[in-house]
Order: C-alpha cells, then sequence, then structure tokens
C-alpha cells in the first residue's frame, strides 16, 4: 500500500512539473485569443463598447478585463458567439450601451449638407464620400449603421434608417 | 417505344395518401368570369415587373400591364379587359410565404368584341427573338417556383436533357394530371420549341404511376407526334418525386451538385404547365395570362380543376366551386406537404398559385403535442436529400451554423418528409426554415464584418500615410525656408551694403 | 373570417412516442407470462414495484426540475425502462431491489443527462448494473424453473410476496433449497472448475439449447422482437448484427474446443442474447443514429458479450457491452454519416 502511494504521488508530482514547464516555455498556439474573438465581432469599430476599436475590445475581452455583453450591433448573436468560444454562459446586452446595428444604414439629407466634411472624417470604413464645400452621401453598401457620423453632424442632417437589401 | 426505363429507385421519400380523387372527377372547368382581377407584380422569382398602365386608363385582354425588370423578371398581362381601378401595393402570395407587391388592380367589364383582345403575336424564326418572345409573354415556370422561363431556356451553359415534370407528388394537387389528360397535343408542342431552344438531346418525361390516364393521354400524343426525342417514364408515386433534383436522379441517375442549378447536371427542369404556356404561345400567340388551379378539399363543395384568369381573387374562386362547407377553419395555398396556409381569401391567385385547399375540420388532425427527440431515425430513412434532421435539429435550435453548414443544411428542400414520420410531432421543417433564414442574416453580417474590418483598415492606412507625406512635406518646406533665408540674408546683406556704400559716397561729396 | 395560420406540412404524423412504447410492450407480453409458467409470480411483482418506482421517481424528478408531469408519465418511457429493467432481475428479490434499480435507473441514467432523449447510456442497463455491482448476492438468487423443482420447493404468489416485502421465506423453506444458479453461472463455474462442457450440460437443467425455460422464454422475446420489426418499430440492422456478429464468434469458439466453448446455439438461447437484440440495443436514444453506425454497434454488443461471458468474471455480459457502446455512439454517428445528395 505504501508502494502503491508513493509511485502515485511521484507521478502525479512528475506530470504536474512538466505541464507547468510546457505552459511557461513551449510556445503559445498560432492564433491568440484575442484575434480569434475579434472575428467574432461585427469590426464595425463604433466604439460603443466603450473601447476605442474592435480590437481593443477583443483584447480586454480575453484579459478578463471586460464582459462579453458590450457589443449593441453584434447583439444576441456575437454574444452568444462570444460565449461558446470563451466556454461560459451568455449574458443579456448592456443596455446603456449605444444603437448600432448592422441592419440600419444612415442617410444624408443631401439638401441640408453644407459640405464640411465632418461626418467622412470620423467614418471608420470611409463610407461617406465628398470633398470640402461640396454635398455628402453615404454609400449604403459599405455602411455599418454605426452612428459615429450623427453627433458632429453640425446641421444634424443625417438620419439612420433600416436596411433594405 | 415511348416507355423509359428508370435508371434508380428515389432516395427516401414517404408513401401519402394522395387525396386527388375529389378533384379530378370533373373536367377542367371555364366557366370562371371573375369580377376583380388583383394582378401582381411579383410573380416571378426575380426583380419584380413595373406596373405600365395608370389608375383609370381601360386595358384590353391581352395588354401588357408590367414590363419585366432587371433580368431575371417576366411581363404581367390583364387577363380580361377593364379599367385600372389602382394602381397600390397589396399583400399577395409568392412561393411560400406572402409578400408586399406591387398590383394592378382591375375592374373587369368582360367586352368580348375584337376590339378587346390584344392581337396575337407572331411566332418568330430566330432563337433570340423567341426567347424575347417567350419573356413578353410573362411566361414563368408554373409548377411553383415561377422562375422567368426565357431565362431559363436562354442559359449559356450546355443542356443535353430536358426534364419535364409531370409527376405532381404532393397529395390534393392535380392540375397538372386534368392538363395532360385534356392538353396534350398544347403540352407537346411547347416541348418541342423548348427542346429546339435549349439544343437538347432529349426530352424526358416523367409522370407518377398513379396517374394512367394521363399517362395513356400523353403517351398517345407522343406516338402521334412521332418526335423521337420525347419519351415518357412512369416514376414511383412515393412523394417527392416530383422535386427537380429527385426527379433527375429518377430519370437519369445523375445528381445535381449540392447548391447548384440542374444545368450543372446538363438538365433543364420544366413543369408541363410550362410547356403548354409556350405551346399555346406557339399556336395562339397569346400571352400567359391565365392556369390551372385545384380546388379541392372537403371544406369546398365542388372540388375540381378550374381555368383561372390570373389575379382572380381566391374567394371568387371558391364561390365558382360551389363555396365552402362547414367548418373550414384552414386555408391553404399548395399542396398539404410544402403549401402555406393563409389568414384570408382576398389573396389573389398567382402564377404561382397551383392548389387551393380549403381543409376541412374533420381533414386535419392537429398535433397537439410535442414531445423531445427520441432519436429513432425515422426522419433520416425518409429524407431524400440524405441528410440526419435528428442532428440538425439541436443544432438548428442552437444557431450553431458551423455545424450546420458540414449537416448540410443547406440541401434541404424542406420538402417536409422528416415531419411526417416524426414520433415525437416536432415541427422539424419549421425549425430548418428558421434555421436557414438565421444562416442567411448572419452570413450577410459576417460579409459586412469582414468587409469593413478591411475598410477600416485601408482608412488607417490612407491617414497613416497622408500623415507621413505631410510631415515629409513639412521638413522639406522648412530645409527649403532655411536654405531660401541664407541666401536672401546675402542679397538682403549686399543691399544694405550698397545702401552703406551710397550714404558714405553721399557724405564725401557735399 | 381568418383563417387559423399553421407551419407546413398540414399532415398529422400517424405514429407518437407513446404508441411506440405501447406496442415494445405488447411485444413483452409473451415473454412475461411464460416467464412467470416458468418461474413463478417473481416476475409479476418486480414488474409492479419496478413500475411504480419509477413513475414515482419521473414524476419526483420533474418536480424538481419544475417541468410538467404529466406528459413525462403519459409518453411511457419510464414504464418501458422499468419493465426491461425487471426482466433482467432474480424473480426472488427483495422489494428495495427492483425499487431501487428502477429508481436509480431514471434518476441517475436519464434526467441527470437531461431527461428524454438526452441520455447517453441505457438507462435499465445502468439500472442493472448499478444493483449487481452494489448486491451480487441478492442479483444472484435465480429460482429452479418449475418443471424441475418439487413441488413443495415451489413458492406461491401470497410467499413470493412476503419474502419481497419482509425477506422471510415460508418456514419450511430455505434459500439453499429454492435457489439456482442459471445455466450461464453453472458454465462458468463448471469451466472455471476445469470441468468439460458435455460434463456440466449433462444435468437436467440444461435443454435442448439453453437453459430450462430459459428456452421458451428467449423463443417468447424473439418473438416480440419480430412483431417489432413487422411494426417498424426497430429496424433489423441492430438485432441481425448483434447476433450474427455474437453467433460467428461463438461459431468460431466452437470449432476451435466444442468442450471449453458453449454452442452457438445454447449462446442464443441463454441469458439475455435475445432481449438484448430485440429490446436493450435497440433502444434509439442510446443506440448509434446511422444504419452504418448501427451495423458496427450491433455487432460490436455482440463480440463484447461474448467476450465477456467467455473470459470476464460475469456470467451475463450483455448489460456491460451496451453501456461500453453506449459510450462509443457519438463517435460512431460522426464517422458513418450518410454521403449527402450532390455531395462528392
Amino acid at each position: 500500500m505504501i508502494t502503491g502511494t508513493v509511485i502515485l504521488t511521484a507521478l502525479t508530482a512528475t506530470l504536474a512539473i512538466l505541464l507547468v514547464l510546457a505552459s511557461r516555455y513551449l510556445p503559445p498556439a498560432a492564433d491568440p485569443m484575442a484575434d480569434r474573438l475579434e472575428r467574432l465581432l461585427p469590426r464595425i469599430q463604433c466604439a460603443q463598447c466603450g473601447y476605442p476599436g474592435c480590437h481593443a475590445y477583443a483584447v480586454a475581452i480575453a484579459a478578463g478585463s471586460a464582459s462579453i455583453n458590450r457589443c449593441p450591433p453584434g447583439g444576441d448573436e456575437t454574444i452568444r458567439e462570444l460565449a461558446h468560444a470563451l466556454g461560459r454562459e451568455p449574458e443579456p446586452l448592456l443596455a446603456s450601451l449605444g444603437n448600432a446595428s448592422l441592419d440600419k444604414v444612415a442617410r444624408i439629407d443631401e439638401s441640408l449638407c453644407i459640405g464640411c466634411n465632418l461626418c467622412a472624417r470620423v467614418c471608420p470604413v470611409d463610407a461617406i464620400v465628398g470633398i470640402s464645400q461640396m454635398m455628402h452621401t453615404v454609400i449604403s453598401t459599405h455602411c455599418t449603421g454605426c452612428e459615429l457620423c450623427l453627433p458632429p453632424c453640425p446641421v444634424d442632417c443625417i438620419v439612420l434608417e433600416p436596411r433594405d437589401d | 417505344m415511348t416507355e423509359y426505363q428508370i435508371h434508380r429507385h428515389m432516395t427516401g421519400g414517404v408513401r401519402l395518401v394522395a387525396r386527388k380523387r375529389m378533384s379530378t372527377a370533373r373536367t377542367i372547368n371555364r366557366t370562371l368570369r371573375p369580377k376583380r382581377l388583383i394582378i401582381p407584380m411579383t410573380q416571378q422569382l426575380g426583380p419584380p415587373a413595373t406596373p405600365s398602365v395608370v389608375p383609370g386608363q381601360r386595358v384590353i385582354t391581352g395588354q401588357p400591364v408590367g414590363e419585366p425588370g432587371r433580368a431575371p423578371s417576366a411581363a404581367a398581362h390583364a387577363p380580361r379587359s377593364g379599367k385600372v381601378l389602382a394602381v397600390e401595393e397589396r399583400l399577395v402570395p409568392g412561393g411560400s410565404q406572402l409578400l408586399k407587391s406591387q398590383c394592378v388592380v382591375l375592374a373587369v367589364d368582360d367586352k368580348s368584341t375584337d376590339a378587346d383582345i390584344e392581337p396575337a403575336s407572331e411566332w418568330p424564326n430566330l432563337d433570340a427573338d423567341r426567347i424575347q418572345a417567350i419573356r413578353n409573354a410573362g411566361i414563368v415556370g408554373l409548377g411553383g417556383a415561377a422562375f422567368p422561363t426565357a431565362d431559363k431556356l436562354g442559359a449559356t451553359e450546355r443542356c443535353g436533357t430536358l426534364i419535364l415534370n409531370g409527376a405532381e407528388c404532393e397529395p390534393y394537387i392535380s392540375c397538372d394530371d386534368m392538363l395532360m389528360r385534356e392538353h396534350a397535343t398544347d403540352i407537346l408542342r411547347g416541348t418541342q420549341t423548348m427542346l429546339d431552344l435549349l439544343g437538347a438531346e432529349r426530352c424526358l418525361l416523367g409522370i407518377e404511376r398513379d396517374k394512367p390516364v394521363a399517362i395513356e393521354s400523353m403517351a398517345a400524343a407522343i406516338a402521334d407526334l412521332g418526335d423521337a426525342r420525347i419519351r415518357l417514364a412512369a416514376v414511383t408515386s412515393k412523394y417527392p418525386a416530383g422535386g427537380e433534383r429527385q426527379l433527375i436522379e429518377l430519370l437519369t441517375g445523375m445528381e445535381v451538385p449540392s447548391g447548384k442549378y440542374p444545368i450543372a447536371a446538363g438538365c433543364v427542369c420544366q413543369n408541363v404547365g410550362t410547356a403548354y404556356a409556350v405551346g399555346r404561345l406557339v399556336r395562339l400567340g397569346e400571352p400567359l395570362t391565365t392556369r390551372i388551379v385545384s380546388v379541392t378539399g372537403e371544406g369546398v363543395a365542388e372540388p375540381q380543376n378550374v381555368e383561372v384568369s390570373i389575379g382572380t381573387p381566391i374567394r371568387e374562386l371558391i364561390e365558382h366551386c360551389g363555396g365552402y362547407v362547414g367548418d373550414v377553419p384552414r386555408l391553404i395555398l399548395g399542396g398539404t406537404m410544402m403549401g402555406y396556409a393563409v389568414s384570408s381569401d382576398e389573396l389573389p391567385v398567382t402564377k404561382a398559385t397551383n392548389c387551393v385547399i380549403a381543409v376541412h375540420s374533420d381533414e386535419i388532425r392537429d398535433r397537439y403535442e410535442e414531445w423531445p427527440c427520441i432519436r429513432c431515425g425515422d426522419c433520416a430513412d425518409v429524407c431524400p436529400a440524405r441528410l440526419l434532421p435528428q442532428d440538425l435539429l439541436p443544432r438548428s435550435r442552437t444557431y450553431d451554423f458551423d455545424q450546420l453548414k458540414i449537416l448540410g443544411l443547406n440541401d434541404c428542400i424542406e420538402c417536409g418528409c422528416c415531419d411526417v414520420v416524426c414520433p415525437s410531432h416536432i415541427p422539424l421543417t419549421a425549425y430548418f426554415r428558421d434555421a436557414k433564414r438565421a444562416q442567411r442574416l448572419h452570413e450577410q453580417h459576417q460579409h459586412l464584418a469582414d468587409t469593413s474590418q478591411i475598410r477600416y483598415l485601408r482608412k488607417q492606412e490612407r491617414l497613416r500615410l497622408q500623415d507621413e507625406q505631410s510631415e515629409l512635406h513639412h521638413t522639406e518646406l522648412k530645409a527649403q525656408v532655411a536654405k531660401d533665408s541664407g541666401s536672401r540674408q546675402e542679397t538682403i546683406q549686399a543691399a544694405l551694403d550698397r545702401v552703406q556704400r551710397r550714404r558714405n559716397s553721399d557724405d564725401r561729396i557735399t | 373570417m381568418p383563417f387559423e395560420l399553421k407551419p407546413a406540412p398540414h399532415i398529422t404524423p400517424p405514429t407518437s412516442v407513446p404508441l411506440v412504447m405501447r406496442r415494445l410492450l405488447y411485444a413483452l407480453v409473451p415473454a412475461a407470462i411464460a416467464h412467470t409458467w416458468y418461474f413463478g409470480w417473481g416476475l409479476c411483482i418486480n414488474l409492479a414495484i419496478a413500475v411504480c418506482a419509477a413513475l414515482a421517481a419521473e414524476a419526483l424528478v420533474l418536480r424538481f426540475r419544475r417541468r410538467a408531469i404529466r406528459p413525462g408519465i403519459a409518453d411511457m418511457s419510464a414504464v418501458v425502462t422499468a419493465v426491461l429493467l425487471a426482466f433482467a432481475l432474480p424473480p426472488l428479490a427483495p422489494w428495495w431491489l427492483p425499487a431501487l434499480g428502477a429508481a436509480s435507473a431514471i434518476v441517475l441514467a436519464k434526467h441527470l443527462y437531461g431527461g428524454l432523449g438526452s441520455n447517453l447510456f441505457n438507462p435499465a442497463m445502468v439500472g442493472y448494473v448499478i444493483l449487481l455491482i452494489s448486491f451480487p448476492i441478492e442479483m444472484t438468487q435465480w429460482l429452479t424453473p418449475a418443471e424441475l423443482a418439487p413441488a413443495a420447493d415451489r413458492l406461491g404468489l401470497w410467499a413470493q410476496l412476503t419474502y419481497s416485502v419482509t425477506g422471510q421465506l415460508p418456514f419450511d423453506l430455505s434459500l439453499d433449497a429454492l435457489t439456482q444458479a442459471t445455466p450461464l453461472d453453472q458454465i462458468k463455474e463448471g469451466l472455471g472448475e476445469m470441468r468439460t462442457l458435455n460434463e456440466i450440460q449433462i444435468g437436467p437443467l440444461f435443454g435442448s439449447y439453453g437453459g430450462r425455460g430459459w428456452e421458451w422464454i428467449n423463443g417468447w422475446i424473439a418473438l416480440g422482437g419480430f412483431y417489432l420489426l413487422y411494426c417498424g418499430v426497430i429496424r433489423w440492422h441492430i438485432p441481425v448484427s448483434l447476433l450474427a456478429a455474437m453467433l460467428s464468434f461463438a461459431t468460431f469458439m466452437y470449432a476451435v474446443d466444442p468442450s471449453r466453448y458453449p454452442s452457438p446455439g445454447f449462446h442464443l438461447f441463454s441469458g439475455a442474447a435475445l432481449l438484448g437484440a430485440f429490446f436493450i440495443a435497440t433502444d434509439p436514444v442510446t443506440a448509434a443514429g446511422t444504419n452504418g453506425g448501427r451495423l458496427i454497434y450491433g455487432a460490436a454488443i455482440g463480440i463484447l458479450t461474448y467476450a465477456i461471458r467467455t473470459w470476464g468474471s460475469y456470467p451475463e455480459g450483455l448489460a456491460f457491452a451496451v453501456l461500453l457502446m453506449n459510450a462509443a455512439v457519438p463517435l460512431l454517428d460522426r464517422y458513418t454519416r450518410p454521403r449527402i445528395y450532390g455531395r462528392a
């Protein structure tokens, strides 16, 4: 009985040490967690999660400093996929964040536009075309409904409409 | 010898009680005179037609009322003469659900002088013109999918076999059966036209074995015609033998590759009703304005097949067949396997409507209880696509799109075979339809996410380059200014020296 | 007047879960009658106790899980589990044996895994194995078949009930006099004592194929199995592959040394081979889900059963074989998927 105990203890200890050494010194997985998580996000860079871009949010989730329910455009679908990837339970979307949605597109009322170009500068995906002092317009196939163009417009000429394709 | 030997058995499928005899007892009824017509612009699988008439205008029989949209689209015509009451958006039956469509609403006055009928068009000689004529005649697939026939026949890929679908496997539906009994010649005329346009070598007509009268009628017409390219085959009466992919497997032994159309297997599949419409166009020069609809079910007094003008409200159609009988809780457009229930009979008959079932309360027994899946596997035994519904089900509930793709959700033809054999009474097809919808949305979102990321990174790159260039420009400017100011200093100094020397010389003179 | 909106298809399936379960029970009735004829009222008492315990356990667990109780009871799956378990128990059993077995089958094997349709292991077999390992003595108290036991040594209904409830036998009978090892048991013991089969199988317990009484019971089980095949409740793949594999193995070993390895006929008609082939291994929830998978599953159970019977410590190996293959089912399902129409 003594021999059995000794052998098993020795075996366990050896394996434990090997595991610790492996996790410390062997090269990490080719695909870091943050990149994997980022691929599950909508990547429209709306920043409504509170982080400056989707990559930053993904890094924060991977580090454990952000919860997975902070992405309004991703909605329940993204929460479910993040939960699945992390082996956690999905949580309901935080209601206090914004309303960005992939199913909406922005539209500029051309009659009100003054050509200040502030909206085009702030659009993360260059979906607004127009040069200074000239009328601007939104390319709806590229627009992601992130709502970043709404605050800077001085004449409030941008509205969000349901996507119709 | 027109009888063609069948190569293959059909995988899966279920034997259903046909329930067609109630509507095949009478010949086709042609006496329906509707008072109003609601002609939708979206009667085809493709962009909608554009209305070409305005309210208050009078139109005559056969006059075009909708111009085809961007291909693949088809024209719409007025089946009868009358006055346009309105051009407005309404809810109309689509292929598998209701949809909103612009409609031309007509009050029929039905004067029958020659002046009230659009003159017949000449059947052209050139293939390209013939295809255009089919498009202008508004002919679409009359088997239910309503794909514009001109676009199918004008396909550029090589077609070796034309498959004519006379199977009609779904219970209750009998319009193709009656068509084959009474209009065999026109069907074959249309078939020959399609064979010529496609450049196909042969046509295989598949009819289910439980339609002996139709088989006899078509066999006799084929024998009379003497066209060796056209052959008849009696196929199993198991559902869904009339599904495009299943019929091709049955008649040719080939499988249509996953995600592709039959043309990828060198086949084009057309319903006998479509061939009939083409045949009439060739013979009479008339556009597609009517179709045969089975009006059936124990909830209608006189079940039969009726030649209906496109746009006839279903209520008028049912009244023409004696009206409702007893308690009719459900109205189905289509058959009992893939047809969909509608809440009102104010909807119009469209080119895709093949059957209207007024279901009497005695005729249907609802599934009142749903048990968990016991993994009996009966569903997998009957699936014509050889899928595993018992494995698709849990992933459809959780929207596990990766696994659903592997398990072949996109190959599901939504035939409903799995539903009707399930001992747990699980509405499998409804779950799969929902999962497909969620998958489509997910793919759209994925695509948007991927392209947004690319565009974002490109914008970051652009801004970085801009900053770099403007940095560079500033550095150059500064250097330039420094250089310039060096030589400018000399010029200034030289000028000051000159002034100083003159002043000095001026001082000595005075 | 709006019409109701229901999704397609608009045809109600002609079958249902309670109907499938009921048919399973009908198929076992002849075998139950034969069992009672040969071994007395023990089976009926065990059936009654097991069914009651199973239903009570099911109701209690459903209440804890906050699910509706009526549908869970009405689908009759708990009854089927209890019945199959009762068939596996010795007729002379104290009441707590079937009760505990049925309750643990329902609670541990079925509901802890998620309830009907979600369990990985066959509940009746889990219940049986728990009892076998925890109470080896009570689980091997088999009786002498009626034809062989003297009238004085047979227990009437009242005596059986008394034993079941109180554990007391009639004053003039003892366990030694009543109980007798099963044919499979005797063979294992005998071979262990280095006797040949001819010597072991001389006793009156051994009929033409299997043991006395057991042959008939198993025959009726097989007939019940054919009824299930005819109704479409089970498919041929598992019974055929299970029996074919077991009998091939048995035939081969019998040819090698008939004095140490019983004949295939004996293997077929003794123990739970036929019960397993038609009723236990075919349990849809825990068996393989594809036809290819079913063939492998059945064959593996047949081979494992023979192996445990011949070289293992237990006289009957079906329960363990089934549980081992239950664990392999997800793997089998993963690798035996049929080729989808239109794909390579």
